[in-house]
């Protein structure tokens, strides 16, 4: 178990935790406050996987968010498998298991290497968009190819057995990234008292300081840290989320936070506790101290396994207590970098040489390498490393005072690791998410936030500002201005400063891409996006043919497009299409970011909104009846409305035809408590009702109800029910299942923005109520052993109401029909529902009386020739169109809603399609619904069509199926015959009829 | 997700309780049946797809249940004022 690459001591882990953990099958030890990529790295593990496209061997390269190819699979069990996780963000714990998600048969011996070697000219930028073009037949061969080569892990296949959560925050400043900079802002917004929110991707906060040689006060830059961590602890008003990505910084300052809160712990959550939790935050103010990413250099076979960014190189050895190599070359364009090969030295292990790409470098750090006796070569560039699965060594150079060209001889130096910094890249993607477009800075070589809308500041690295003394004083001033910006006054008085010393640094070099002896196309491979395999010489060839925007090279090469969203690579790529555009920088421009800035599990994005919990649902008053007497259900809306009553042994024909012919024939009861009620009164609710419905509505007297149908201004219908008068300026509006809401909407729209003159109020009163249909010859006697009221058919009539009371509940019961049958709908207080439910069916026994549900109630009104708003219409049929100009009034004194519409050309030219019924030739077959209607089914494809069939059963009472269905003129066809192709090569043939089936004069409901 | 203010409640809500409703003040005609096919069509389909501020509807759907207008830049998704049915905005695009 050695860990030949950890030091003795230093660092923050913790020597007396070891871990055991498990990577691709073999067994390792970390210790405590390892990430997976620094105990793997002290182990001695190179290669962590396989390139996407050339299938080259990669290693890790960075120590944080920004890591391209450290991205593993994770999972001791298949369900508890995460993919996409990033290996230095992954904290270790004990009997971690995790694997590389790419390389086969695995990582580091791999077969599609060779392909990648062979084939590699095969795949240039721009092959999906290239084959996807050229013979399409070639797709099968490549895509069995890029599916199985470009995996980065894969979803579990079992169900997860986390809890995940959500939870809302309002805060004065919501600051994030804690470390120096957002750090000293917290402290600063927290003294004066806002309420502030301090949220790190990392498991401790202190950000750049935790690796970090520097001193603050005088001592220890960790100590600061502490003691600011523990201060922030006792505020009160403050929230420290570390563990804690920012993952989308979205409108009006709305912030998701992504929370990992014991995914450190162990594979599963402990008992009782949640894995994530996302934080929905709305903030005052905003400060970003996001800091920056190193950038690596551009350089020949760059990516090698041994390969890495200089910070990085220094964050391991002095975080972690790891260096990761024995012999290192540091190529450099700045002088911050220099530290790296500092820590390197103080490691004890040897420093082959510095290789500083400007000419005459000159600063305090330089001073001290030099000082110590490292070699530092100027001028100079490492262009080409060697080596396959580990770096052997590597080619320096001089180049010219631009970086252009190599201008002399090239040696050969002996190394196993090369660290490089092409400078710093502020991490600018949340102020991207917002719309924010990026700003370059020629000072700082990199790009900065630009204008924003936001309520946002910036502090630190995210600016361009990287001396720790100017990072914590802007930190400190930054926090000031939010907290007085959100209303705290004197958040500004009485800032201590912590003091640090500040580094003589000189001039950094704006050096992207180091050349080559040979021309990029022809020198070893120079990787620029490491997760997508994106090469110099693609950009280039990008830009050649014909790519001039950077959005456009972004697509052509896939550049940025990895789940790393190009965080390493994307700054030095826009260079290089800038170079071979012959642009600057600022003129190429950069493409943005979206969120999320690291990947997001599922689990965390759907918290508890799963299983049960998925979504609303709504249950009537009834529904423990209807699960007890084994109904099944159909979701209508959120409703869980009974579909049908199937009784042992029954099919659902079966079921259905009993359910109908019951009610046919004695009484059967349909729960209806689902249908939108609207409460309207006012002393012009009469005046409202002509206006947005159709028909006539003065002359409806209390104790009379109308059926209504509804339309937009277009004068399609939308919307129908019944409309009852309660009194004199007192309605009640039925309204479909589905449309409750929105015709209240509706109601209000018209009111509150057209006709505001007019008083009348909407309620919504679906809930308070339950509706039951007792439906059949027979329900007026049951309904008689139940109620006070007189139902005698000559004062209590057919599309009348009346208040009394059912089973010694008080009810209003309407005498209307959805069924075509003598019909009472019941409506009582929806906590009475059940028990007047229950007295029905006691004394309905002697009737046969029979629960029914949605498809008989279907069956029975398409029987009648009874529309289904929504099922029978689709938003471009008018009343006319379906056969119902007996409820379109011409007489209206106000050119009511729909009116005009239904006046268009268009609605009175010949030939539209219109609604009629439909009888098959072969009375057992039901035309399938969508089914579309043809005069000649012989005709040659694409074939005439005339209209669809909206409704289709079959029907027990009549012993034939029905169909009612739009057809081109069909007003005009009745007993002409049409044809319905179906899928599978046949024809059903049906005759156009009117859509009223059964007893058109309407005998049975008017008994 | 936008953070809308009503002016009926008078509190900030999230986006989720609203309802968008289009394009704001555009009036019904005062006599549809006088209108011809192609001036009912334009007050039926025909709506301004601004770049920049836009004056559109709202309604507190899952709140008070009132109409409220809103000027929104398009670009930026900021919302510049919020007021009441029946009154005019005051931040208003230039040439307007």
């Amino acid at each position: 178990m050695s860990q030949k690459n950890r030091l003795a001591s230093g660092g923050r882990i913790d020597r007396s935790k070891p871990l055991r953990f498990k990577y691709n099958g073999r067994e390792y030890q970390g210790y405590q406050g390892d990430t997976l990529a620094s105990a793997l790295l002290a182990n001695g593990v190179d290669v962590i996987g396989r390139s996407f496209k050339y299938s080259r061997p990669r290693g890790i390269v960075a120590a944080g968010a920004e890591e391209p190819n450290a991205v593993l699979q994770l999972g001791a069990t298949e369900a508890t498998q995460v993919p996409n996780v990033r290996a230095t963000q992954q904290e270790l714990f004990g009997g971690l298991v995790s694997s590389a998600t790419n390389g086969w048969p695995n990582a580091d011996m791999d077969l599609m290497s060779y392909v990648g070697k062979v084939g590699g000219r095969m795949m240039p930028p721009g092959f999906y968009y290239k084959t996807f073009m050229y013979p399409q037949s070639m797709w099968e061969t490549y895509e069995k190819f890029i599916r199985k080569a470009a995996g980065l892990g894969r979803s579990p296949l079992e169900n997860d057995p986390d809890t995940y959560d959500k939870i809302n925050h309002h805060c004065d400043v919501m600051i994030v990234g804690a470390g120096p900079a957002g750090l000293a802002a917290a402290l600063v917004a927290a003294r004066s008292g806002a309420r502030v929110i301090l949220a790190d991707e990392q498991n401790e906060f202190g950000g750049s300081l935790l690796h970090s040689r520097e001193k603050i006060n005088g001592r220890p830059a960790a100590n600061w840290v502490a003691e600011t961590v523990a201060e922030l602890e006792k505020h009160p008003e403050v929230l420290l989320l570390p563990r804690s990505t920012v993952n989308g910084y979205h409108d009006h300052n709305f912030l998701t936070i992504h929370q990992r809160c014991t995914d450190h712990v162990a594979d599963q959550a402990p008992k009782g506790q949640v894995r994530q939790r996302m934080h929905r935050v709305r903030a005052n103010w905003v400060v970003l101290a996001t800091g920056a990413h190193e950038r690596p250099l551009v350089y020949g076979n760059n990516d090698v396994p041994g390969c890495m960014v200089a910070s990085a190189v220094s964050t391991y050895i002095n975080r972690y207590g790891v260096v990761p190599g024995n012999e290192l070359v540091l190529m450099t364009t700045n002088d911050y970098a220099y530290q790296t090969a500092l820590d390197w030295a103080d490691a004890g292990r040897k420093v082959v040489a510095i290789v500083d790409t400007r000419q005459n470098p000159k600063g305090a750090r330089i001073e001290e390498a030099r000082k110590r006796g490292l070699n530092v070569i100027t001028g100079s560039a490492v262009i080409e490393v060697q080596g396959s699965k580990r770096v052997s060594g590597v080619s320096v150079a001089p180049i010219d005072a631009r970086g252009d060209k190599v201008t002399g001889s090239v040696q050969r130096l002996s190394c196993d690791t090369v660290a490089s910094s092409g400078g710093w890249s502020p991490v600018i993607h949340l102020s991207c998410h917002t719309g924010s477009r990026p700003e370059w800075r020629d000072d700082i070589i990199g790009f900065v936030p630009g204008k924003t809308v936001q309520r946002q500041l910036t502090a630190g690295g995210i600016n361009g500002t990287y001396s720790l003394r100017k990072v914590l004083e802007e930190g400190a001033r930054t926090g000031a201005q939010a907290a007085e910006s959100a209303g705290f006054a004197d958040a500004a008085k009485g800032i201590a400063l912590p003091l640090s010393e500040e580094v003589q640094e000189g001039p950094a070099m704006a050096l992207f891409h180091i050349p080559h002896t040979k021309p990029t196309a022809r020198a070893p491979k120079q990787f620029v996006d490491f997760q997508n395999d994106v090469t110099a010489s693609g950009i280039e060839l990008a830009t050649r043919e014909g790519f001039e925007s950077i959005e456009h090279v972004k697509r052509y090469t896939a550049m940025g497009f990895g789940t790393d969203q190009g965080k390493l690579g994307n700054i030095n790529g826009m260079a290089i299409a800038a170079k071979s555009l012959n642009q600057t920088i600022p003129q190429t421009g950069t493409t943005i970011f979206r969120p999320n800035y690291t990947p997001i599990t599922f689990g965390a994005i759907a918290g508890r909104d799963c299983g049960e919990l998925f979504d609303v649902k709504r249950y009537s008053a009834m529904h423990r009846w209807h699960v007890e007497h084994g109904a099944l259900f159909e979701d209508v809306g959120n409703w869980k409305r009974p579909w049908y009553f199937p009784k042992a042994g029954e099919s659902m024909q079966d079921a259905l035809d009993r359910e109908c012919k019951a009610t046919r024939e004695s009484v059967g009861i349909l729960d209806a408590s689902t249908l939108g009620k609207i409460d309207i009164q006012g002393k012009d609710a009469r005046e409202f009702l002509a206006r947005v419905y159709t028909n006539a509505w003065a002359k409806l007297g209390v104790g009379k109800c109308r059926y209504g149908l509804m339309c937009g201004e277009d004068g399609m219908v939308f919307d129908d029910g019944v409309t009852s008068c309660l009194a004199e300026n007192h309605f009640l509006m039925t309204t479909t299942t589905g449309g409750a809401a929105r015709v209240l909407e509706w109601l209000e729209l018209y009111h509150q923005t057209e006709w505001p003159e007019m008083e009348v109020y909407f309620n919504t009163v679906t809930d308070q109520w339950a509706t039951m249909t007792i439906s059949g010859p027979n329900s007026r006697k049951l309904l008689a052993e139940l109620t006070d009221i007189d139902l005698d058919g000559d004062s209590f009539k057919f599309m009348d109401w009346r208040q009394g009371k059912v089973a010694g509940v008080p009810a209003r019961v309407f005498r209307i029909s959805f069924t075509g049958e003598l019909s009472y709908e019941i409506n009582v207080q929806a906590n009475y529902g059940l028990y007047v439910w229950e007295k029905l069916f006691e004394h309905g026994a002697k009737f046969n009386l029979t629960p029914y549900g949605t498809e008989t109630m279907h069956v029975l009104r398409a029987e009648k020739g009874f529309i289904i708003a929504g099922q029978d219409t689709d938003g471009s049929v008018t009343p006319i169109d379906l056969g119902m100009s007996w409820c379109v009034s011409n007489n209206k004194p106000f050119s009511y809603i729909g009116k005009r519409g239904m006046a268009r050309e268009d609605c009175n030219r010949p030939n539209r399609k219109q609604l009629v019924g439909l009888k098959a030739k072969d009375p057992k077959k039901v035309i399938p619904e969508g089914s579309q209607a043809v005069d000649d089914p012989k005709q040659p494809l694409p074939m005439k069509m005339l209209g669809h069939v909206t409704s289709s059963y079959y029907s027990a009472n009549l012993g034939h199926s029905i169909a009612m269905g739009m057809i081109r003129d069909g007003h005009n066809r009745m007993g002409e015959t049409v044809y319905y192709p179906q899928a599978d090569g046949s024809v059903i043939e049906a005759e156009i009829c009117s859509p009223i089936f059964l007893d058109p004069k309407g005998e049975r409901q008017n008994v | 997700m936008f953070y809308i203010y009503c002016p009926h409640c008078g509190e900030h809500r999230e986006e989720e309780e609203f309802h968008a409703k289009g394009q704001a003040h555009i009036a019904r005609p005062a006599d549809p049946d006088s209108c011809s096919d192609k001036e009912w069509g334009e007050y039926l389909y025909f709506r301004k797809n601004p770049r920049g501020l836009h004056h559109e509807m709202w309604v507190h759907a899952a709140g008070c249940r009132k109409f409220f207008n809103v000027t929104r830049d398009t670009v930026s998704y900021e919302i510049k004022e919020v007021y009441k049915i029946g009154e005019r905005p005051s931040v208003v695009a230039a040439g307007n």
